[in-house]
C-alpha cells in the first residue's frame, strides 16, 4: 500500500497508481496526515509505504514518524524520494541534508540509503518481509550503477564489501557508494589499496563490518550526501573512536546552504567524487 | 438511576486516586472527558479485554492523551488494566503507566500525548476497515485546545475526502485549554460550521457530560452514509466539583489535601444524587 503526495513522479519501484488504484491512497500536500494516515493503515494490518519527498517527510512529518511511527511500533515503511541535494537548483527548502542525523535519532527506527537500483530492489523485497518501521532515502536523478542484476549480493542489516584493502578503509552510504569504489580504482593505479564498504544499512550501523575494515587500515574516511553532523560520518567515528582508534576523516556536504547546481556540479564542487574522494585519501595517508 | 451517570462519578474518583497517587495528571480535561469514555467504552464500542486484537473490534485513539488518569480508570474498570496496580504505579521509576497513552498495554491501540495525532491516525484505520468492508468503527476523542495543531485539519480534509462514515471523531469542547479560554488564545468558533465545511456531518451536542446525549449522538452517527461524524460534546473542564469547575488553572493542578477533600465529597455527593434518581 502507497500512501503519497506526488503519485505523479515515483517511478523508482516501478509502482503505478493507475494499475493498483485498491493499493494506492493519495493524500495531497500534507505530510502530517501521510504519516499518521500511514500508521493507522499500518496498524490495522496494512503495509503502506508512505512516499514523500525526503525533505518534507523527514522534517515536516518528523513528528507523526517518531510518534505514529516508531513510538507506537507501526509497520510504516517511511519512502523519502528526491533525498540529499538531488533536487539541485531548487535550493535548501527541498535539499535533506539532515534526514539520516533526524531519522536516526528516533528510538526504533531504521535508516537505509541504498546506492543504486539493484541493491534498492533487494533492499524492498527485505523490508516487505517485515512488520517494523524504517526510513528510505532515494535519489531523484538516474545514477551509476555499483553493481549488476546478478551480481549484487546483499545481506540485511550488514553491509556490503565492494572492494578489499590494507591502507584505507572507505565508508560510504546512498550515492556516495559509485564514487568511493571509484576512488579505491583510482587509488589502486597509485598503489594504495582501499576497502570499499556500501554502509546502506546506516542504521542499524553494520559495526562489525566498520571494525574489521578499520583494523586493517591506516585511516578511514566517510563519504555521505548528508551535513557533517549526525550521519555516517559521526556514526562511523564513534565505533573507531571506541573499538580500533584511526584518524576517521568525514566526506560530507558543508554546513551551510549548498552552492546552486545539479547533484554532479555539485558533488564536483565539494570534492565528492572518485578523484575527489582519491585526492582527499593520499593527502591524509601524506 | 441512569447507571452510567453513576458509573462516570464512581470513575472520576479513581482519576483523582490515581492522580494523587502519582503525584500528577491533568485533572480538568479528565473530567470533562470523562461522560464521553463511559458512553463510548459501556454502550457504544465493541472491545473487551479477552479479545484486545479482535480484528472487527471497534478502535479507540486518545488523541487528547494527556487526559490519560481518566482513561486508566475506565480501562480498569472494564477489566483491561488492574485498578490497584495502576494507582500504586503510576507515573512511579520504571512504570508502564506514564502520564500518556502507552500502547505497550493491552487495550490501547496508539501512542498519543503530542496533540494533533489522533485524526489522522484514525483516518488511516477507518480507511482500511472500509477497503476491508469491515463493519467496525473508528473513534477518536481530540481535545478542543489540540485543533490550533494543524494537523487536524489536514485530517478533516482527508476524512471526507475518503467518505470515511465509519469514523467519529469526538471533540472535548470544553472551552478551556492550559493558558485559558480557547477564544482568547486562539478562537474556534464557528467550530461546528468550520467542521461541517470540511463537509463532515456534525452533531453539537448540548451538554457534553450527559451519557444519554451523548450516546444518542454516536447513534445518529451510525446511521450517517458517505462522510465522517465530528461530535462536539460541549463539556464542562473539571466537571464534577465546583472546586475546580470551568477553572483553566486546573488544567494538571494537583489538589492539595483540603482540595483533594472536597473533590471528592462533591464527587460522592452527586453521585448519590444521581443514584437516587
Amino acid at each position: 500500500m502507497f500512501s503519497w503526495s506526488t503519485q505523479r513522479q515515483i517511478r523508482i519501484f516501478t509502482f503505478s497508481f493507475d494499475a493498483f488504484p485498491d493499493q494506492s491512497v493519495e493524500v495531497g500536500i500534507a505530510e502530517q496526515d501521510l504519516v499518521g494516515i500511514s500508521a493507522g493503515l499500518a496498524k490495522c494490518g496494512k503495509k503502506p509505504f508512505a512516499a514523500s519527498p525526503a525533505s518534507f517527510i523527514s522534517t515536516r512529518s518528523y513528528e507523526q514518524c517518531k510518534v505514529d511511527c516508531a513510538y507506537s511500533d507501526t509497520n510504516v515503511k517511511l519512502i523519502g524520494i528526491s533525498g540529499g541535494i538531488s533536487y539541485g537548483a531548487l535550493g535548501m527548502s527541498h535539499h535533506s541534508a539532515q534526514d539520516i542525523a533526524a531519522m536516526s535519532a528516533i528510538p526504533n527506527m531504521r535508516v537505509y540509503l541504498p546506492s543504486d537500483r539493484f541493491q534498492t530492489r533487494h533492499l524492498i523485497e527485505n523490508l516487505l518481509q517485515d512488520e517494523k518501521c524504517a526510513y528510505i532515502r532515494v535519489g531523484r536523478n538516474p545514477v551509476e550503477d555499483v553493481y549488476t542484476e546478478d551480481n549484487c549480493p546483499f545481506e540485511m542489516n550488514r553491509a556490503t564489501k565492494v572492494r578489499e584493502g590494507s591502507d584505507v578503509a572507505i565508508i560510504a552510504c546512498g550515492e556516495m557508494v559509485r564514487p568511493a569504489v571509484d576512488a579505491a580504482d583510482l587509488l589502486a593505479k597509485d598503489g594504495i589499496s582501499a576497502t570499499v564498504l556500501d554502509m546502506y544499512c546506516v542504521k542499524p550501523l553494520d559495526e562489525e563490518a566498520v571494525i574489521r575494515a578499520a583494523e586493517k587500515s591506516k585511516l578511514v574516511v566517510t563519504a555521505e550526501e548528508h551535513s557533517p553532523f549526525g550521519g555516517l560520518g559521526s556514526m562511523v567515528a564513534q565505533v573507531v573512536g571506541r573499538s580500533c582508534p584511526r584518524k576517521v576523516v568525514n566526506i560530507a556536504l558543508p554546513d551551510a546552504p549548498v552552492i546552486t547546481g545539479t547533484s554532479k556540479e555539485v558533488f564536483d564542487y565539494y570534492g565528492m567524487t572518485g578523484e575527489g574522494i582519491a585526492k582527499r585519501v593520499k593527502e591524509e595517508l601524506g | 438511576m441512569n447507571t452510567l451517570a453513576v458509573k462516570a462519578y464512581e470513575l472520576r474518583e479513581h482519576t483523582v486516586d490515581i492522580i494523587m497517587a502519582g503525584g500528577g495528571g491533568h485533572i480538568g480535561g479528565d473530567m470533562s472527558v470523562m461522560e464521553v469514555l463511559v458512553s463510548l467504552y459501556y454502550k457504544q464500542m465493541n472491545v473487551a479485554p479477552d479479545r484486545t486484537d479482535d480484528p472487527d473490534r471497534d478502535l479507540f485513539i486518545m488523541s487528547k492523551g494527556h487526559s490519560m488518569e481518566a482513561y486508566y480508570a475506565v480501562l480498569c474498570d472494564k477489566g483491561f488494566l488492574d485498578y490497584e496496580d495502576v494507582k500504586s504505579r503510576f507515573s512511579k521509576f520504571g512504570s508502564p503507566y506514564i502520564g500518556h497513552p502507552n500502547n505497550k498495554l493491552p487495550g490501547i491501540e496508539m501512542n498519543s500525548g503530542s496533540l494533533g495525532h489522533g485524526l489522522p491516525v484514525a483516518v488511516g484505520m477507518a480507511l482500511a476497515c472500509k477497503r476491508d468492508g469491515k463493519q467496525n468503527r473508528v473513534y477518536v476523542v481530540t481535545g478542543d485546545g489540540e485543533l490550533a495543531e494543524g494537523s487536524n485539519w489536514e485530517g478533516f480534509m482527508s476524512g471526507a475526502m475518503f467518505g470515511l462514515d465509519n469514523l467519529c471523531c469526538v471533540i472535548d469542547r470544553n472551552r478551556l485549554q492550559i493558558s485559558g479560554s480557547t477564544e482568547e488564545v486562539m478562537a474556534l468558533e464557528d467550530l461546528k460550521n468550520k467542521v461541517a465545511s470540511f463537509n463532515w456531518n456534525v452533531i453539537s451536542v448540548e451538554d457534553g457530560n450527559d451519557i444519554d446525549q451523548l450516546n444518542a449522538a454516536f447513534e445518529e452517527a451510525k446511521t450517517v452514509k458517505g462522510r465522517p461524524t465530528c461530535v462536539i460534546a460541549n463539556t464542562v473542564k473539571g466537571k464534577g466539583s465546583p472546586v475546580m469547575e470551568n477553572k483553566a488553572s486546573w488544567h494538571h493542578h494537583l489538589p492539595n489535601e483540603e482540595e483533594y477533600k472536597e473533590i471528592m465529597k462533591d464527587l460522592e455527593d452527586r453521585k448519590e444524587a444521581l443514584e437516587n434518581e
